[in-house]
């Protein structure tokens, strides 16, 4: 197993988390769905209740105290971002509602303008939808053809054959981290080979962000989605980074107020970025809360979030392993070093929808289905699996509830 | 486990363990129908045999939770056999005591005077309303089927 030291204090951090406190069906809280979205701690909550008892007012528009304060306070969030992620600068970031909403904004107003008939476009067989259907979407409209890199039966990209694939596309669209198998993408060696084929790179890390230091930097990427919720923040918001010569070139996404300099009768002049993207009044409240998430998490150290989660993952592998042996199967990598907490689970003779409700009677959370990810679903041969993930706030002794939940799952439907 | 009996009662267990009517038909002259739960996954296809107006076999193919595959096998003991009529009197009189009820209908009439008999026993399954769907997928699946023979 790992035997990464750690040195985030999970006890304590759960006490920052105000919902972690319920009590479910007579037992307190054990919340393993981190991937599906986060919980949010107090500094989030009240930098969202004390924007709205303090200052709220509609941003970019007032010249009194409030609504300036209000402008401050969301173009701060954009730049606490910036370098959360070490964009260069903040013209680069585009808040959008969530990832798929950002996914969307690619597809849309960079694929509409750069696709064609013939073109090839490249995705992999372990996204989730909203990195698949967008491109699916632009296919339909352009008539380009859609490829994909298959998995391996260890639940890896299978890249023997990328160069072939690549062959002729136009973009290639990944995830850093699979929200299923819970593997990490090489995600600098899929962008070099994209830009190695002329194609864009596009990387979904709405599962990568909440975990791991994020320098879009070293990344290579060109676009890139995250989300708030999964990551402490809010949701309602999620983000769209791009190359600023990308974002500057391609048309705008949805039109309204905000993102035009001038309009006429007949016709409008877009703005400059990243308020180009951005229509209609945003979620000013959320942005906040996610510029708090960032500088939570930023508290927390992420290189201490992610050696915490490797050791989790690792405890969790062996505990589980040890108790259910060739009754239980996680797919994805073995080696938590190469996976994210993320753990689905086949147990033998449970469902996983059973699974999530005999788990619910002992106030475990796991999330039961196909994870919006339904082309890995059938790669894997399942319909669904019970998945468990991992956050800041989960130690040890969540994993030994899970497992003991477990066991009672398996002795109900033996 | 409290609670959980509710759902789980001993005869849908059974029926999860030991399927009745699985398999597939030859079509035609039977007519399959497939049906997906886009939350969870579950996918059935239901193979229906109609010859004059009685539903002569059900065959159940496909793959799903406990729920959704007991309530499939029960149904299937339950229709085979009866008229199309009276078939869709049991689909009726289910999807009443999983509280899903026909537009118009009226809040305090009678439920139908159909005996569930074993299927009785995933009543609890109102309880947990996430599950509902799971119980009623093999039964709308069954129903467009019935609905190829009475065009």
């Amino acid at each position: 197993m790992a035997s990464v030291a750690m040195t985030l204090d999970a006890n304590c951090i759960k006490r920052d988390f105000p919902a972690l406190e319920r009590i479910v069906n007579g037992h307190l809280i054990t919340y393993l769905d981190s991937a599906a979205s986060s919980q949010k701690p107090w500094a989030v909550l009240r930098a969202m209740d004390n924007y709205y008892e303090t200052t709220h007012a509609n941003v970019h528009r007032g010249v009194y105290t409030t609504a300036v304060e209000a402008t401050e306070r969301y173009e701060g969030a954009r730049v606490i971002f910036a370098r959360f992620v070490n964009a260069n600068s903040k013209r680069e970031v585009i808040f959008t509602k969530n990832v798929t909403e950002s996914l969307n904004l690619v597809a849309q107003s960079w694929g509409n303008a750069n696709v064609g008939p013939g073109d090839a476009i490249l995705y992999t067989e372990m996204e989730h939808h909203a990195n698949l259907v967008p491109w699916q979407m632009l296919a339909a409209r352009t008539g380009a053809v859609l490829r994909y890199v298959p998995v391996t039966d260890d639940g890896h990209l299978d890249l023997s054959n990328l160069d072939t694939l690549l062959d002729g596309a136009k973009v290639f669209t990944f995830t850093a981290a699979s929200n299923v198998l819970g593997t990490i993408n090489p995600v600098r060696q899929l962008a070099d080979a994209a830009h190695r084929a002329g194609a864009i790179a596009v990387c979904d890390a709405a599962q990568l962000a909440p975990h791991m230091t994020m320098d879009l930097q070293a990344m290579g990427v060109d676009f890139a989605g995250i989300t708030g919720h999964k990551m402490c923040g809010p949701t309602g918001v999620g983000v769209l980074w791009g190359r600023e010569s990308l974002l500057d070139a391609i048309p705008p996404f949805l039109g309204g107020g905000d993102m035009i300099t001038d309009v006429h009768i007949d016709g409008f002049t877009p703005n400059e970025l990243p308020w180009k993207f951005e229509a209609g009044t945003p979620p000013i409240a959320e942005v906040i809360g996610l510029g708090a998430a960032c500088d939570y998490l930023s508290g927390l150290v992420l290189d201490d979030v992610r050696a915490h989660e490797i050791d989790l993952t690792g405890y969790a592998m062996d505990v589980l392993e040890a108790r259910f042996g060739d009754r239980l199967k996680i797919h994805g990598p073995r080696d938590p070093n190469a996976r994210m907490g993320v753990l689905s689970l086949a147990l033998e003779g449970v469902h996983p929808h059973d699974i999530s409700q005999v788990l619910d009677q002992q106030g475990v959370c796991v999330r039961a289905g196909h994870h919006c990810a339904k082309p890995l679903m059938r790669r894997l041969g399942v319909g669904a699996t019970a998945r468990a993930s991992f956050y800041v706030y989960n130690e040890r002794h969540d994993v030994d509830t899970l497992a003991e939940a477990l066991s009672s799952a398996s002795d109900f439907f033996k | 486990m409290p609670g959980l009996e509710d759902l789980y009662r001993e005869i849908i267990l059974d029926h999860y363990k030991n399927p009745r009517n699985r398999g597939t038909l030859e079509v035609p002259p039977a007519h399959r129908s497939d049906g997906v739960n886009p939350l969870c996954g579950d996918e059935i296809a239901v193979y229906v045999q109609v010859e004059g107006d009685t539903v002569t076999d059900v065959k159940i193919g496909g793959q799903g939770c406990s729920i959704s595959q007991s309530s499939a096998s029960m149904m299937s003991a339950a229709v085979k056999g009866k008229s199309i009529k009276d078939a869709r009197l049991v689909i009726k009189a289910f999807k009443a005591m999983m509280s899903i009820h026909e537009p118009g209908h009226d809040p305090d009439a009678p439920p139908p005077d159909i005996k569930l008999g074993d299927l009785e026993a995933l009543k609890g399954v109102v309880k947990f309303p996430v599950r509902i769907k799971c119980a009623t997928l093999a039964w709308n699946t069954f129903a467009q089927g019935l609905d190829q023979f009475v065009k």
